[in-house]
């Protein structure tokens, strides 16, 4: 955190200096290791283990919160008789279609009630739902996939579940959990991870010792956590944990997703997610015949917030085409694109490769140096018929045709190459107006600076103008493919010699007005009736009042801990999410120190420091009628206000891909088998879609060739550069900082490969040879897993070989094995070799990886087993 | 802070400002004058970002100084000079911090040997990360951001024969960029090594401990771009009290080695407006372990050298008057 987020690290050095513990965990000893308490390098890939560890610690030894567990959570929930767990399979769970590489979910149910995905694949249950279920449905979803939909939705199709509240029931989720995680006891965590057993057990008590009623504890993570073909397992093992612990819903605790760069959170809020419209709308697919009814009526839940989705879709169709939106022609719904399969960034280059993608757009993005196998990325590229780039300079996606890697080999000449480049320099937020959304969910506005230099334009004035352009161009157009063009709302005021769009108007309309055209204040009075118009419900209430809530910066010392005026946070301005767990099933906070809402007997009232994540006045004492419907369908005991049935989920029965408990699978490529189970790796995680000759993968575990690729290397960031390098690399001032690319190795790997320190080594993977200087270091530790010493190489990934600073990139040595929920790419976990010595130049180059591929007896099918 | 007009203070009298625990801006000829302006930085919440380093080049338009990788930890800046106002050390070190486990294990490893050559050694010929030497298995990662001390007696201001450099308002010394002319007595009157000449310019740069800004009562760039507060700029005094009160925090923790540098107005060079909070010896950070202002014996060595010269000449002249004599 303090190597890639070093301005939020100061809440944590603060934290610290209050007496907060710090414990890091990471392969390698980072900025964050030399101000932790604890630093536990743990070998890449065997988080899950690790947490899954502490878990099974927690259970043991009785150290979970149990009222909070038995109130808030689904441990008492009883499952169907169907369900069989990993342990009962040997790694898999039931439902496992081989031949699809997916599951069917409906052996994960609750006794007594259906249920449908609180988020993620919603739509897996769109052909049970809408009627005429067939298996193709199932697989399409599964390889299109629900993006990041962060803990919004879900759904209680029929009925009551039956719940245990002794958490005894054989088949209730406290029992199943305790099972699932049995085996991960200390010493099995130590083999699989490389953590001495003490070193393990220390976290382990210092996590118990400080969650309960006095005290919370909060996790951190970033892509060291997300991109791995099981990413989307690792965040919920810390969700289970944290429930466990109590620490959800209450100040100090959470699970902290720290972005990649600045307003990522932003852009998931207001998607440039293929799958999702703003807020988290499901983007719809293209099922036969679907309305906007049946949409919502698969799409939306009876109970919970959710319950309110027609209001959101029908404010947003609003928002968007405006008069044009009448109840009659279904507000539009017809104007919206629909999905017909997996759009991702991968399928996107598998696409352009195909020649199916012909045109592509980057904006702020550098794939030929950001992206997993950057070479394929340039491939793509080179098989466009145009490409726009907007950037702050000349990054290796707007030049790799003139001067990339490729053309250097002679694999690719720039005379062959009919992709048509357009180079728009883009403006630096310093230079525009606009908001950035953080991890808090906070939005804080900036305000322009100085005017952008010579040709470059904000992004806001890009797309505006472009749609302006493209309006005017079919402005006479009579064909009916062209409304949803013409019909959009697209007035945005516009100021300056630049006649850039006020940002703030855009504000204005993700707000959202009623019919008279006033703001709106809140997401609660959103209506189905096309009365009101808001472009993302979550946001409802960003411009309230119109006011930019957002541009607020009250100082600290003016206001109370919890800082409500400075910045604005998403939902209704609420700092901490469910914050109604931070008091007792009674409405009393569960300790005068973790204080944080609570309900007022005197005045019937829910208050407190935080704005209530709960109807105000809904007594904890309040039971629902049968038949009840949305928010009043929840009890005064139910926190968790966006799930149909109120709880948090220990389990989850539906809305993933890869099963409803985490468990420890080896990355793609490993040298090391899963101790755990027979089952080596995830048997859905997104691959046949991938099989290309560029990018074949490795033997894993024990088979033969392994011994090939006996290291495990991991990608990440410095304090020095920023991602791929587009705002670092070209600056003078950051490029001295950090030079040259380079790897990290630990004084034991340099002797037994001869790597010589400051000298060059070569890196090779099933993809790519790549060349770096060597930094070897202590900081970099060797391991002992499976009573075998196992080395680690560290690769930061910012280079290219433009700007300043240069290098190989990283990504040329990274697959495209993704993760099966969300297609995230697994490069912090790959299987390399490592040589002293500079790489082969040119034809030299491919050949010696092909010797790689030969030696460890590599084939189209090798890594692609279930 | 209010804006302060900016006049140039005159230069003191070498007498007067070479002794003690003085007033530099009183001496320097400020006799209404703001109160003294430094940095403690304080190395024990240092993350090793950099930023000072950045904002520094950034608010003062230092050229770029050399795309080098250099092999040493994460430092590829060297150490402070003309262009390089701020500089960020990084020293791996097998030492426990307190109450930290570091998780390393490097049992086979003599890092002995290693670490005699230290971190002055040419990249390329140390064979691994230049590492200090401890007990295996323990570890910790040093940081500190270094900077122009600001000397109460600063020999640099002393030698200038321009009057270049000159004591500020503020207490804090600064080159004049239109009025140095390149001459460098500047640069081994320094007893910590900081103020340089800029290669293809001539002339010496250093630290203004930004006195642009503090015109204007902004703080310097560096301190205001460091996330974590481990520079911070005040009011001398302030600072002083600031930094005993963490010290003692630190050492209550059992952080034992932790200690101030050049905090001492008894010191050497009558203590330093820019001070440090240090967790080792100040040669593990490349400092000085004990500073003299290098022109603290001037005045005494200017009676010697006229006594010397007085004698020689005698000498010479009854030398003279002897062999005429003899001959």
């Amino acid at each position: 955190m303090a190597e890639c987020h070093p301005v939020g690290f100061q809440w944590v050095m603060e934290a610290k200096a209050r007496g907060a513990k710090v414990i890091h965990v990471d392969p390698r000893f980072t900025r964050t290791s030399a101000l932790a308490d604890i630093h536990v390098p743990l070998r890449a890939g065997t988080d899950i283990a690790f947490l899954g560890g502490i878990i099974n610690y927690v259970l043991t030894n009785d150290k979970y919160f149990r009222e909070y567990v038995v109130a808030y959570t689904n441990a008492g929930t009883i499952l169907i008789e169907d369900y069989r767990d990993t342990e009962d399979l040997d790694g898999v769970f039931s439902g496992l279609d081989v031949d699809q590489r997916s599951y069917d979910f409906h052996t994960w149910q609750y006794e007594g009630m259906e249920v449908q995905a609180a988020s993620g694949h919603r739509d897996l249950e769109y052909q049970d739902k809408a009627g005429g279920g067939n298996g193709r449905s199932r697989r399409s979803v599964h390889h299109s996939g629900r993006g990041e939909a962060h803990g919004s939705g879900g759904v209680a199709i029929t009925g009551v579940p039956q719940v245990d509240p002794t958490l005894q029931h054989p088949r209730c989720v406290f029992q199943v959990l305790k099972r699932h995680y049995a085996r991960y006891t200390p010493e099995m965590v130590s083999d699989i991870c490389g953590v001495s057993v003490d070193t393990f057990l220390q976290v382990c008590k210092l996590l118990a010792e400080n969650s309960g009623r006095e005290r919370t504890s909060s996790f951190v993570y970033s892509v060291g956590w997300t991109q791995h073909t099981v990413g989307v397992q690792y965040i919920r093992t810390a969700a289970v944990l944290q429930q466990l612990l109590g620490n959800i819903g209450r100040p100090g605790g959470g699970i902290m997703a720290l972005r990649g760069h600045a307003s990522i959170q932003g852009s998931t809020d207001i998607p440039t997610l293929y799958n999702l419209l703003p807020g988290y709308i499901p983007m719809p697919h293209a099922h036969s015949n679907e309305d906007l009814d049946s949409f919502i009526e698969a799409e939306s839940p009876k109970k919970g917030y959710w319950a309110q989705m027609r209001a959101y879709t029908v404010s947003l169709l609003k928002s968007w085409w405006g008069p044009a939106a009448t109840p009659d022609n279904d507000f539009c719904f017809d104007y919206l694109p629909r999905l017909t399969g997996n759009h991702s960034t991968y399928e996107t280059v598998m696409a352009q490769l195909a020649g199916e993608c012909k045109g592509y757009f980057l904006l702020g993005e550098n794939p030929a140096v950001g992206s997993a196998n950057a070479k394929m990325q340039r491939l793509g590229m080179a098989n466009l018929e145009w490409l726009v780039v907007r950037d702050f300079s000349l990054i290796e996606s707007a030049t790799w045709w003139k001067d990339g890697p490729e053309i250097e080999s002679g694999e690719l000449r720039p005379e062959d190459i009919g992709t048509e480049v357009f180079f728009l320099p883009a403006a630096a937020h310093t230079e525009k107006d606009g908001s950035f959304t953080n991890t808090q969910r906070m939005l804080q506005w900036h305000h322009q600076a100085v005017e952008p230099c010579g040709d470059a334009r904000s992004d806001l004035w890009f797309t505006f103008h472009l749609g302006r352009k493209i309006r005017e161009k079919l402005a006479a157009s009579t064909d009916e493919m062209d409304r949803p063009i013409l019909d959009l709302t697209w007035d945005y005021p516009t100021k300056g010699s630049l006649a850039e769009p006020e940002a703030e108007a855009v504000l204005a309309e993700i707000n959202g007005w009623d019919a008279e055209g006033s703001p709106l204040s809140s997401y609660e009075q959103l209506k189905e009736d096309g009365s009101t118009a808001c472009g993302c419900w979550i946001y409802c209430g960003v411009y309230s009042n119109a006011i930019n809530q957002a541009a607020r910066r009250k100082p600290a010392a003016q206001q109370d801990w919890i800082a409500k005026e400075w910045g604005w946070a998403w939902p209704a301005n609420r700092r901490i999410l469910y914050n109604r767990a931070s008091a007792d099933p009674d409405g009393k906070p569960w300790s005068a120190r973790k204080a944080l809402v609570w309900w007022d007997e005197d005045k019937a009232k829910w208050t407190g420091h935080d704005i209530p994540d709960f109807t105000a006045t809904k007594s904890p004492h309040y039971r629902p009628p049968p038949g009840a419907t949305g928010a009043a369908a929840l009890a005064g005991v139910d926190p968790f206000v966006m799930q149909a049935d109120g709880k948090s989920w220990l389990f989850v029965p539906a809305g993933l891909t890869d099963g409803p408990l985490p468990a420890h699978y080896e990355p793609q490529e490993s040298p090391v088998p899963n101790l755990l189970y027979r089952q080596q790796r995830n048997p859905v995680r997104q691959i046949t879609a991938m099989v290309h000759p560029h990018d074949r993968f490795e033997p894993s575990g024990g088979e033969p060739g392994t011994e090939v690729f006996p290291y495990v290397c991991s990608t990440y960031r410095i304090a020095e550069h920023h991602t791929a390098g587009g705002m670092s690399r070209f600056s003078p001032y950051l490029a001295e900082l950090a030079p040259e690319f380079f790897c990290e190795v630990s004084p034991e790997l340099a002797t037994e490969r001869r790597l010589e320190h400051a000298g060059w080594a070569t890196i090779i993977t099933a993809r790519a040879a790549i060349e770096a200087r060597v930094m070897v270091t202590e900081r970099m530790t060797p391991m002992t897993v499976a009573g075998k010493r196992l080395h680690h190489v560290g690769l930061p990934y910012h280079w290219g070989h433009s700007g300043l600073a240069t290098g190989d990139p990283a990504n040329e040595l990274a697959h495209l094995s993704l993760d099966p929920n969300v297609h995230i790419q697994e490069v912090k976990v790959l299987a390399c070799d490592i040589q002293p010595g500079r790489r082969p130049r040119g034809r030299a180059r491919d050949a010696l990886v092909e010797e790689y591929q030969r030696r460890a007896g590599i084939t189209e099918r090798t890594g692609t087993e279930v | 802070m209010a804006p302060v007009d900016i006049t140039i203070g005159r230069r003191p009298s070498l007498d007067g400002a070479l002794l003690g625990d003085t007033d530099p801006a009183t001496q320097g000829g400020y006799p209404d004058h703001p109160p003294r302006m430094g940095f403690f930085t304080d190395t024990s919440v240092c993350i090793g970002c950099k930023a000072c380093e950045v904002a520094c080049k950034e608010w003062n338009a230092i050229p770029e100084d050399g795309l080098l990788f250099t092999g040493m930890s994460m430092d590829n800046s060297q150490g402070l000079g003309a262009d390089t106002w701020r500089h960020v050390a990084f020293i791996e070190q097998r030492k426990p911090i307190a109450a930290q486990d570091p998780g390393v294990a490097h049992e086979g490893v003599d890092v002995t040997p290693l670490a005699r050559q230290g971190s002055g050694t040419a990249a390329g010929q140390a064979a691994v990360t230049p590492t200090t030497p401890g007990d295996a298995g323990e570890f910790r990662w040093l940081m500190a951001s270094d900077v122009c001390k600001h000397c109460t007696h600063a020999a640099c201001l002393d030698v200038c024969p321009t009057g270049s450099l000159f004591r500020t308002e503020f207490g804090t010394v600064v080159v004049q960029e239109d009025i140095c002319n390149g001459c460098g007595y500047c640069i081994p009157a320094c007893p910590y090594g900081v103020i340089d000449q800029r290669e293809g310019d001539g002339r010496a740069w250093k630290c203004t401990l930004c006195y642009d800004r503090l015109s204007v009562g902004q703080e310097p760039a560096c301190a205001k771009s460091c996330p974590t507060n481990s520079i911070q700029f005040g009011p001398l005094d302030e600072l002083r009290e600031r930094a005993d009160a963490r010290l003692a925090r630190l050492h209550e923790a059992g952080v034992i080695d932790a200690r101030l540098y050049g905090r001492d107005p008894h010191d050497g060079v009558g203590g330093d407006g820019a001070f440090f909070l240090l967790l080792d010896e100040p040669e593990v950070y490349g400092l000085p372990p004990d500073p003299v202002v290098t022109t603290r014996d001037l005045p005494s060595m200017a009676k010697h050298v006229a006594a010397a010269a007085a004698t020689l000449i005698g000498g010479a002249l009854a030398a003279f008057a002897v062999g005429r004599w003899v001959s």
